[in-house]
């Protein structure tokens, strides 16, 4: 028999439903690869055992009176950034290490009402700043492929986990590449929805307006089963938009003959590893078969954006960082003598350099004298960077590029370097800035190391970008490879 | 040096809405501490805020009212600072993009002239929670029930030219929100507060002198008191050839006095910007003009029926319109008598206004409603009672909370028009008196009055005054 480990999100599905399996045996297996593979990847900040096992049996009793949801017995990871009711949501800092959250996020009890699992909570960057993993109050995270690599972030422990299939499938988060990073350095699928598709409420903000949740999956299909569940209006967030949630699954398979994939040249030109390059060729040469048709697409504005993003992120953060300050909830310093002592030492010891450095990043940028040459300024290349996408999106159905500049890189290395640290993210920011869908497939290996192809849609254009990454995931077996030691 | 004041106001009218501007937790005060905030108003990790349509209906209700532009597109903003009862460490307001701008208000001034005052803009926003430094032994306690609460902050121009022109705008302000019901007024509990901007330059000069910001005025008497006393500060200040500091100072009701709480170089940088959880608020003409046709009649236009109408002075008028719960006890009134308008606002200006002042009561509280005061001046109109039997009555109408007719018949008080009646009680007068008539008859005229009270005596009052005087003119001639 085929390890269950091996099997996709469907797949799992599938066996539940016939009863080949148990959700307490599948949730059992986990577990039992978590405790004996979490040590060394540190993938998990909390890892909820026995309400897992709870949640299983319940939802085996789902499953044996019919009429369960899709979703049913499917253990899944939760990125630490979603609040979970009664659970330790540390968001990877030291100033949230001792909260408990009291409510679940939209993202959490809608996937728990679809009969999802919660095996624990994965590690993250600090307040998802970082695109190594490498913030965490909770330590890096290691990459499966190879323990000295770095997973990506800031979804790195989300990515860890299914990567070396701790988990079959995991929720993300993406500011400005979080969740397609990490999935292009892992192998993984990675999908993030459109800018108000999935419901913030619970999660905690990074940059408002940028933050997005997702999934990391093995599959394109186990995306849309995922975003099935996310998707939709929730009263309670006022960015997330009263739009019809689709059937994702049901057009996965569409042929793609005649439709128009653009080439972002701009991402082709700079930085971009000739290797790496050659991969993502190889790849738009398999659409080519599928009869689509590529077309060469320039966003002149695109280039600008990594210093829009890391005005706009920083200002956005400045402020929501605000709440954190020692009085209600989280970290608090030892014995303050006074307002202004217990201020300065909770976020000076809560805080971690990354979140410190962009607090103050922000705080600048909106600082009186400095707003319209910064904030405003960004606001307005953000407009352009929009209006370029939209343009585009007049010609083609998807754009496409790498992911990532560069496979994965070694713990360590850009620690000490945030600007190189921030070029990570050069092709993904984009689609934060215009808040479109985006997702990542695996296209190939470098030197054993995983590697990405980026597909960006128009708003609301998920099932379209599920749709191109599933025919791809019929044509190529990428996907389905398992780090050595985790098969 | 002849010197000039300049103020102007930021009135915040904490806006009656059931709950809270962005959660759904309720805004009653009195609640135990913390007990009335949730996790949005705690600034939880991950909350959103979400907007409160009725805050924004009754936002738009003030500006029709003060005849400003509604922005059909307004922008929430944050205003960041730290401070123990802001839970989020900003202030969600509304900055470049009010909801309303550019409206006005008359006032009155003493002399009866009229002066418009502009007003800038009001926006809306969250009110803060309270931070408690008595009860807790080396720290401070945090009240976050007030966090949340929705505001309506109005922004004067700088129009009004003394203390007595500030707190005639802050008035009229306080009864335009009761008038429309969007905020309960109550400023002990700190529904309707003000913070005034004041300057003095030598009159003549255009410029505005360096202006202070004197902060959370909460009684009329005390924005009154508190301008006064920092125009006479800075006019001391220039005239011993200092300058004025900008800055923000705080009234002491207990001196009398302000005291300087932050120069401007202490000031915050608020870092405003577009707040990220919100979206821009769009308002379509339908919306606005759905809001138009709830207005009630505004103060002014109800002031000026009454002038046409009714043929009130502008002075009753303006009495009667003071505030929402007096014209409707004096149009309850109107309406159960059916006319007669001058009397019943001669009454309710003074013989009820008399009583509710002596116990300190508001007209809601009144021992008299406005029906049974109604039933009384139907027994003056269908002349049952004189006036001043009618004083006597409402006086036990209001000890023992009956109606006037109840107390008329067990009396007796009813009056006597009866003619042949009256005649036989003048003839008693007449007869009773010689030496007076005689007087009387010899061109004493004064002597009348005389005649007229021993009647009425004997009456004990209730003879019909006007028959009175006829009969008994007759009746002197001879």
């Amino acid at each position: 028999m085929t390890e269950l480990h091996h099997l996709t999100l469907a797949e799992l599905a599938d066996g539940l439903r016939s009863r080949q399996f148990s959700s307490v045996e599948l949730t059992r297996h986990f577990l039992a690869r978590i405790e004996r593979f979490n040590p060394a990847l540190n993938a998990f900040v909390t890892v909820t055992a026995e309400q897992a096992l709870a949640a299983a049996a319940r939802a085996d009793e789902q499953l044996a009176k019919g009429g369960a949801g899709g979703l049913a017995g499917l253990p899944i990871a939760h990125k630490d950034i979603f609040c979970t009711d009664g659970v330790l949501t540390t968001c990877g800092s030291r100033m949230l290490s001792n909260f408990v959250a009291p409510y679940d996020a939209t993202v959490v009890e809608r996937l728990a009402q679809a009969g999802t699992v919660m095996l624990g909570k994965a590690n993250m960057d600090e307040f998802a700043m970082g695109s190594s993993n490498e913030t965490s109050w909770y330590g890096p995270v290691k990459n499966p492929w190879d323990p000295s690599k770095v997973p990506g972030g800031s979804s790195g422990g989300s990515a860890a986990a299914v990567a070396a299939r701790l988990a079959p499938a995991a929720t993300g988060t993406d500011t400005g590449g979080s969740i397609r990073q990490p999935a292009a350095l892992t192998g993984l699928t990675g999908l993030k929805p459109t800018y108000g598709r999935i419901s913030r409420y619970g999660m905690i903000a990074f940059a408002s307006s940028l933050d997005q949740a997702g999934t990391l999956t093995v599959t394109a299909r186990d995306a849309a089963m995922l975003l099935q569940a996310m998707a939709g209006f929730d009263p309670k967030d006022s960015t997330s938009v009263d739009a019809p949630v689709p059937d994702y699954l049901a057009t996965l398979e569409q042929p793609l003959e005649g439709l128009k994939i653009g080439l972002l040249k701009e991402f082709f030109e700079s930085g971009l590893d000739p290797a790496n390059e050659q991969l993502v060729r190889e790849a738009l040469k398999v659409y080519e078969r599928l009869g689509a048709k590529l077309v060469d697409v320039s966003l002149p504005n695109l280039p600008l954006s990594v210093p829009t993003y890391y005005v706009v992120a920083p200002a956005e953060c400045s402020s929501n960082l605000s709440r954190f300050d020692g009085v209600r909830f989280g970290y608090r310093c030892e014995n303050p003598v006074d307002l202004m002592d217990m201020y300065k030492r909770t976020r000076g010891e809560g805080f971690g350099a990354e979140v410190k450095r962009r607090i103050m990043t922000g705080t600048y940028v909106l600082s009186a004298g400095y707003y319209d040459a910064y904030y405003l300024r960004a606001q307005k290349v953000r407009r352009l960077i929009t209006d370029d996408f939209a343009r585009a999106f007049k010609e083609v159905d998807v754009l496409m590029g790498p992911t990532a500049p560069t496979p994965a890189f070694d713990i360590g290395a850009k620690v000490d370097d945030p600007i190189t640290m921030y070029l990570n993210d050069i092709y993904t920011i984009g689609a934060n800035l215009a808040g479109l869908p985006a997702i990542s497939v695996p296209c190939g290996f470098m030197s054993g190391l995983p590697v990405g192809l980026q597909i960006i849609g128009p708003h609301f254009a998920e099932a379209r970008l599920l749709n191109f990454a599933h025919m791809y995931q019929r044509e190529t077996e990428w996907h389905k490879q398992i780090p050595r030691g985790y098969e | 040096m002849k010197w000039e004041t300049v103020i102007g106001l930021e009135i915040h009218a904490q806006l009656s809405t059931k709950s809270k501007i962005f959660s759904s937790a309720p805004t009653a005060f009195g609640a135990p501490p913390n007990a009335q905030a949730n996790l949005v108003d705690l600034g939880y990790p991950g909350v959103l805020p979400v907007l409160n349509r009725e805050a924004v209906r009754m936002a738009v209700k003030f500006g029709l009212a003060c005849n400003a532009t509604i922005a059909r597109r307004s922008v929430f903003a944050r205003k960041n600072y730290f401070y123990p009862d802001l839970p989020k460490g900003y202030q969600i307001s509304q900055y470049e993009l009010p909801i309303v701008a550019k409206g006005k208000l008359d006032i009155v001034l003493e002399d009866g002239t009229r002066k418009t005052i502009g007003i800038t803009r009001a926006h809306l926003e969250e009110d803060a929670g309270k931070s408690l430094h008595e009860d807790f032994q080396g720290a401070s306690g945090i009240d976050l029930n007030r966090a949340g609460t929705p505001l309506l902050e109005i922004v004067s121009e700088p129009d009004m030219r003394s203390a007595k022109e500030a707190v005639a705008y802050m008035k009229k302000v306080h009864t335009l929100v009761r008038y429309l019901d969007i905020c309960d007024g109550n400023m002990q509990e700190g529904s309707f507060r003000c913070d005034a901007n004041v300057s003095v330059r030598p009159v003549g000069q255009k410029e505005f002198g360096t202006r202070c910001e004197i902060k959370n005025l909460n009684s009329f008497r005390f924005i009154e008191k508190a301008i006064n006393y920092e125009v006479a500060r800075q006019i001391d200040i220039l005239e011993s050839g200092g300058k004025v500091q900008q800055e923000t100072r705080l009234y002491d009701p207990d001196k009398g006095e302000t005291r300087s709480l932050r120069t401007k170089e202490e000031a915050n940088d608020y870092r405003y910007f577009p707040d990220p959880d919100l979206l821009p608020l769009v308002l379509d003409d339908e919306f606005i003009e759905t809001v138009r046709g709830t207005l009630p009649e505004l103060p002014d236009e109800k002031a000026a029926r009454y002038i046409e109408k009714f043929g009130l002075s502008e002075y009753d008028a303006g009495v009667l319109t003071s505030s929402r719960e007096i014209a409707d006890y004096y149009e309850t009134v109107v309406a159960a008598l059916g006319g007669n308008e001058k009397l019943a606002a001669n009454w309710v200006m003074v013989e009820l206004s008399a009583a509710l002042n002596k116990e300190n009561l508001e007209i809601t509280q009144s021992r008299v409603d406005a029906e049974r005061l109604a039933g009384l001046l139907k027994r003056i109109v269908d002349q049952t009672i004189s006036g001043k039997i009618a004083k006597e009555v409402f006086e036990q109408m209001w000890a023992e909370g009956k109606d006037a007719d109840a107390i008329i018949e067990a009396k007796g008080l009813k009056q006597i028009t009866d003619t042949s009646a009256i005649e036989k009680v003048i003839d008693e007068v007449i007869a009773a008196n010689p030496k007076q008539l005689a007087e009387y008859r010899s061109g004493k005229d004064k002597l009348f009055g005389f005649f007229v009270g021993q009647v009425m005596k004997l009456t004990a009052g209730k003879a019909n005054p006007a028959q009175v005087n006829e009969l008994l003119k007759k009746k002197l001639a001879g």
